[in-house]
């Protein structure tokens, strides 16, 4: 397996981890304080909703899209989510955002649980079923767009399945064995390190797909090929941790 | 039109996310960098390069904004 393959399915794998991880403490906190029943039939519905909108979009984009757009379109929306999550790792890390905790989230799904009414359809918990569904399905999408587009762009589906469906299976096997919020796990820093991986490649192929806008409409190449996308993780990290170092220095600034 | 409200508002907390800004930014460092190819300003290697700079410095101006708020 090639560098930049191991790399796809290495990213693949910690982001389906951390998204697997927050929707295991939703259903966790469901199930514990509503309905099992429940939380696991909304989780199983949306595992079926997921699985077509999987093939939807990943027929959508493989059979629409030529080569260089199909780039700039998914290294756009890779650049966004990573871009996204670099910001929230890069305030964390400098102390001017709470780290997020997996306990605490619990607790406020518990908490909201508790305190909603009790409405029974078909002998499911209305409340446990909805919450299990929306957040099973908000963090499979961000996982099946991380699979489709790493697995489009690098050409390997396959790889990129696989390193979901195993952070998945191991996210499973953890819940299920140790019957608590995963809050061990460091997401802070998984977190960071999934959003430098996903900003670097998607600099990588959002730019790279600025070429179908050219009158040959073929992609643009990077010097050094596929190397570049080590030297925009290099730059990209540089560059978070300048901004981990000065930020707080500009909020006191601010603040007087 | 509730149905398409909801569609559009997940799409929207999907993509643009609690920061609107890092996708302006996004969106702004490829659009310049686009003109800068079909206008022939730039072109190779350079243009790559101008790109992946580009990005770097609005993701500095988004963080920086954000911060100053």
């Amino acid at each position: 397996m090639q560098g930049t393959t191991w790399g796809l399915v290495g990213s693949t794998f910690i982001a389906s981890f951390v998204e697997f991880v927050e929707a295991l403490t939703i259903v966790l906190a469901m199930g514990f304080t509503r309905s099992w029943r429940s939380a696991i039939a909304g989780t199983i519905a949306a595992l079926v909703a997921l699985t077509a909108f999987t093939f939807a979009a990943g027929y959508a984009l493989s059979t629409w899209l030529p080569e260089a757009a199909l780039q700039l379109v998914v290294g756009t929306l890779l650049l966004i989510f990573g871009l996204q999550w670099l910001r929230k790792a890069t305030l964390r890390s400098s102390g001017l955002k709470a780290l997020h905790d997996e306990t605490e989230e619990f607790a406020n799904q518990a908490a909201a649980a508790r305190a909603a009414g009790s409405d029974r359809r078909f002998g499911i918990d209305t409340f446990a079923f909805v919450v299990s569904f929306k957040g099973v399905f908000l963090e499979g999408v961000e996982v099946v767009f991380v699979v489709i587009t790493f697995g489009l762009s690098a050409g390997n589906m396959g790889g990129a399945v696989w390193g979901a469906v195993a952070a998945g299976a191991l996210v499973l096997v953890l819940g299920a064995v140790l019957h608590r919020p995963l809050s061990m796990i460091p997401e802070n820093t998984l977190k960071y390190g999934v959003g430098l991986l996903l900003a670097a490649f998607g600099t990588y192929w959002a730019v790279e797909g600025l070429g179908v806008l050219s009158s040959e409409h073929h992609s643009l190449e990077w010097p050094g090929g596929d190397l570049a996308i080590l030297v925009l993780l290099a730059g990209w990290l540089l560059l978070s941790r300048l901004l981990v170092a000065t930020l707080p220095l500009l909020r006191k600034e601010m603040a007087r | 039109m509730r149905f398409l409200k909801a569609f559009g508002r997940f799409w929207y907390d999907f993509i643009i996310g609690d920061d609107w800004k890092i996708a302006a930014a996004v969106l702004t460092a490829l659009a310049l960098t686009a003109i800068a190819m079909t206008t022939g300003l730039l072109s190779g290697s350079i243009l790559v390069i101008v790109g992946a700079v580009a990005l770097f410095l609005f993701f500095v101006v988004s963080m920086v904004v954000d911060v100053r708020k």
